[in-house]
């Protein structure tokens, strides 16, 4: 008979319970009318059968903190200009075309969402720089998960703030530079967050000047006609995670100070001009666990100081490092050099800088004390790149026999090879990066 | 022809060289690829052996059978053998045997270790530099009797394209460097096979750096398909012109 | 059979044979004597396209052997000294000629019974005797039936047995109608064999004459002493 009472109770006690839940369950839905009549959002739809046939109508029609859906379909209304605060959201990839003439949506207000649309054909002038979205002095835009296909500039921020441009899918087929605007193209703004956005064929993917305290994390760049990645007068940014593959001219970072760069990927950027990353007039900035990869110049150097360079990858490179003489107090240290033709070459004669404990598979020496470090000094400057650098048509000599002959000589006893271009710990082991 | 190619390869494998050649090739390649830390630097010391080794191995082995061939040839003669085929003979028999030892020493291991279009190139200028040097061997056993010359001129030759012959490029280099003198170049290049080979080879490894500075006009010269196909011509030319004249010399010789 | 026109061949200053004209005919046998260095073994190779002359004409059955292969197929040549490739086997080079000559006639292969080579037909070249090379040799010479023999000194190097052999098998090649061509040193070897001779001296031919013809204009019983007697007498 025990065991019955117990039920019974049992019973009792779940079904208060029961009860709690059901009515923690309503809450919502009782409290939402109170929600709702606060911020008075509407949803307003757009396409064919609903309730706005053009987005301008539904964009006049709305007020601050509305939604804008946009269902699919091709939309040409020339040029659109958001100056309300509101959500758009695509749905089912709905294209807005320029049709080659118009900029397509100009956002001229703060916390603007443009969300799962197509953008394609923008306007083409050098005047006005017509861009697919195009963000006039506002704050707090988010720009997520569009397409842009064939525009002039892909998004174009100037003096804005805190906005996020993220896994947007941007990419030009022009085929001259002068066609063609950025992919993501930033100007005198602050606090930008450029997240997983893939750039292709435009003529810079992502392009800074005059942005401070930025970051741009995990977006790819491919096939842009001129630089993956351009920087200019952007101090305080950090740029983590990308990777830069095949742009006519790689990255460069140019009369800027205090950049981070991490673990980034700067691969096959070949060419004449082609750098991995190009450094001009640049300071005070720190890169690590980056990868270069069968660039004709893995890092150009070209009058920049205080650099700490460590613990990157240098690999296939025509040249791991062109050092020019005009720089200084920069750090090499804790690098891997594997496979590069030439490691280093710089244009004078004069050295500042600091190489210690890198990797360099070139090295031949031998560690009796087996502390890991090579016992003799290693000079990663080799004779025929110098001669390269003075008479680059001799570079259809390498590794004939003469020139194997010669560097071996030089190697032993150094006579034109600048003598304090040297890494007195090298290392034995590749470092595990 | 082919019955005569058949004694010949015969000959030329009961010579036991050939298969020491190609015994040596593989254990070269086997450890340059096993003992370096990356198959690159493998790569490197391979091209050096076959920049080197592989054309001096072919030009005296060729001329020393050329001359060990006279009574073969005498031989032949008396009976209703036509010169021509009987010079062919020797010339496809060396060039196949010594190729086939080239391929199966460094090529196999080349394919294995190193990614397709590396190996490929690499066996592709090994072998044309085979044959090459076969026939540089037989022009210079048909310009003397006398064997210690003949083997002389050989090695002298050699000594020419491998070594000095990019000595000379360099003298030039500087003491025109002043000059746009990178079209000179590329046709003077022409004039060593070795050079040619090691160029096509260059293009490949260190592409990087080849599309840098003036050396985007060699990948533009040697790495376009015609460029390719024109380096292989010449290639093939290097061939034929040493072969032809020793065979029109081959036909006029006393014996 | 053979016409040899105007042939003249030098070797650098060296006059081998200045200005010939020699003709043979079928089922001769005709010696070729001379000196040493005297141009014999040159002609021979002159009519085999070893040498090729600086003037003149070879013709067989009336063709020039200029750029000719096919003729040869008639001849057979023993050299004065045979030189094989080290490395091949008897039976290796009898089957590489067989094979290059490519002729259906039926093989005669007399000789190499006779020489037992047979058994040797494993040994390698470079291991045999001059003498066992000469066999080699002559059993490849008279192989194919040829219609035309040249022998440079057959019987050089040859045991007198094998000597025997090989003399009986030439006399019976001329009795078949063959033309054949023998130069020797040891010309009491000639006298039952040879029906004409060819003398020559520094390049040129002294004289071509029948056997009798010449032991009547000497007096002489041999060709032998015929030869000397001419040498001695200066009139050659």
């Amino acid at each position: 008979m025990g065991t019955s009472i117990r039920e019974k109770y049992c019973y009792r006690i779940s079904s208060l319970k029961m009860l709690i839940r059901f009515y923690l369950l309503l809450m919502p839905v009782l409290l939402l009318p109170e929600i709702c009549a606060a911020n008075a959002t509407n949803v307003l739809r757009v396409g064919k059968g609903q309730s706005y046939g053009s987005i301008k109508a539904a964009i006049a029609a709305s007020s601050h903190g509305d939604t804008v859906i946009i269902s699919a379909g091709l939309y040409q209304e020339g040029n659109i200009i958001i100056d309300k605060s509101i959500f758009i959201q695509g749905e089912g990839k709905p294209i807005l075309d320029g049709q080659l003439k118009f900029e397509i949506l100009s956002v001229k207000a703060n916390h603007v969402t443009i969300k799962g649309l197509v953008l394609k054909n923008s306007g083409r002038s050098a005047m006005d720089d017509p861009g697919a979205i195009k963000v006039y002095d506002a704050s707090n835009v988010l720009i997520e998960g569009n397409t842009l296909l064939d525009n002039y500039f892909g998004v174009y921020l100037q003096y804005s703030k805190n906005c996020i441009v993220k896994n947007n899918f941007i990419r030009a087929t022009q085929l001259l530079e002068h066609q063609s605007g950025n992919g993501i193209h930033c100007w005198k703004s602050d606090s930008l967050q450029i997240i997983g956005n893939k750039t292709y064929g435009h003529r810079d993917g992502i392009y800074f000047e005059f942005v401070t305290h930025s970051i741009i994390w995990r977006n790819l760049a491919y096939n842009n006609l001129r630089y993956g990645l351009h920087f200019m007068f952007s101090n305080d940014n950090a740029y983590i995670s990308n990777l830069f593959k095949n742009n006519g001219a790689g990255v460069a970072v140019m009369f800027t100070k205090k950049v981070v760069m991490i673990n980034n990927s700067f691969e096959d950027n070949l060419g004449d001009a082609a750098y991995g990353l190009l450094f001009k007039e640049i300071s005070d900035c720190y890169l690590s666990g980056n990868k270069f990869i069968r660039n004709t110049t893995g890092i150009f150097f070209d009058g920049s100081n205080r650099i700490i360079i460590e613990r990157n990858i240098f690999k296939e490179n025509g040249w791991g490092m062109r050092l020019q003489a005009n720089c200084m107090d920069n750090v090499i240290q804790l690098n891997n050099f594997l496979g590069n033709t030439f490691d280093m070459a710089t244009n004078g004669s004069l050295t500042l800088n600091m190489f210690s404990e890198n990797y360099w598979d070139k090295y031949q020496g031998y560690d009796l004390n087996r502390d890991k470090i090579g016992d003799v000094p290693y000079h990663p400057l080799s004779l025929y790149a110098v001669i390269v650098e003075q008479n680059p048509p001799a570079m259809l000599l390498y590794r004939s026999f003469m020139v194997n002959l010669l560097d071996q000589s030089e190697k032993l006893s150094p006579s034109l090879t600048p003598e304090n271009f040297v890494d007195n710990k090298p290392s034995m082991a590749p470092h595990n990066l | 022809m082919i019955r005569l190619l058949k004694y010949v390869i015969l000959d030329i494998v009961k010579n036991k060289i050939v298969i020491a050649y190609c015994i040596m090739l593989a254990l070269f390649t086997w450890s340059a690829f096993g003992l370096e830390d990356n198959v690159s630097k493998g790569i490197l010391t391979l091209l050096n052996i076959m920049l080197l080794a592989v054309p001096l191995v072919s030009v005296l082995f060729a001329t020393i059978y050329v001359y060990n061939s006279n009574e073969f040839i005498e031989l032949l003669l008396s009976h209703p053998v036509k010169r021509s085929v009987i010079w062919k003979a020797l010339f496809i028999g060396l060039s196949l045997s010594m190729v086939a030892a080239f391929i199966i020493g460094t090529g196999i291991p080349l394919l294995f270790f190193a990614d397709f279009s590396t190996a490929l190139i690499m066996i592709v200028a090994g072998c044309m530099l085979t044959i090459i040097f076969v026939a540089i061997a037989f022009l210079s056993s048909i310009l003397t009797r006398d064997k210690a010359k003949g083997i002389g001129i050989a090695v002298m030759l050699w000594l020419y394209f491998a070594l000095l012959f990019d000595g000379l490029v360099l003298f030039i280099f500087f003491q025109f460097s002043d000059y746009p003198i990178e079209k000179p170049v590329v046709l003077l290049s022409a004039l060593s096979p070795i050079d040619l080979c090691r160029i096509l080879i260059l293009l490949q490894l260190d592409v990087s750096a080849m599309m840098g500075h003036t050396g985007a006009i060699f990948k533009n010269y040697f790495g376009s398909n015609l460029g390719l196909l024109v380096s292989f011509l010449l290639l093939v030319l290097w061939v034929a012109v040493p072969f032809y004249i020793s065979l029109r010399k081959f036909k006029k010789k006393d014996l | 059979m053979i016409e040899i026109k105007n042939i003249s061949k030098n070797f650098g200053k060296l006059k081998a044979l200045e200005n010939v004209n020699l003709r043979f005919n079928k089922a001769e046998c005709i010696a070729l004597i001379g000196p040493n260095g005297c141009g014999k073994t040159t002609l021979i190779k002159t009519i085999l396209g070893m040498v090729l002359p600086d003037s003149g004409d070879v013709f067989f059955n009336g063709q020039s052997i200029k750029n000719d292969t096919a003729y040869r197929k008639q001849l057979g040549y023993m050299p004065q000294i045979g030189r094989y490739p080290d490395n091949m086997t008897i039976g290796q080079v009898t089957e590489m000629i067989k094979g290059i000559r490519t002729q259906k006639e039926p093989q005669d292969k007399e000789l190499a019974d006779a020489f037992n080579l047979d058994k040797l037909s494993h040994k390698k070249m470079r291991t045999l005797s001059g003498g066992t090379t000469q066999k080699v040799s002559a059993t490849l010479a008279f192989m194919f039936k040829p219609q035309v023999l040249i022998l440079d000194e057959p019987t050089a190097g040859l045991d007198p047995i094998a000597a025997e052999i090989l003399k009986a098998k030439i006399i019976a090649a001329k009795n078949d109608g063959c033309l054949i061509l023998i130069t020797s040193h040891l010309l009491s070897e000639l006298e039952d064999i040879v029906s004409e001779i060819i003398f020559m001296q520094d390049g040129n031919v002294r004289f071509h004459k029948k056997v009798a013809e010449l032991k009547a204009d000497t007096g002489r019983e041999t060709i032998a002493q015929s030869i000397l007697h001419l040498l001695k007498s200066g009139t050659a």
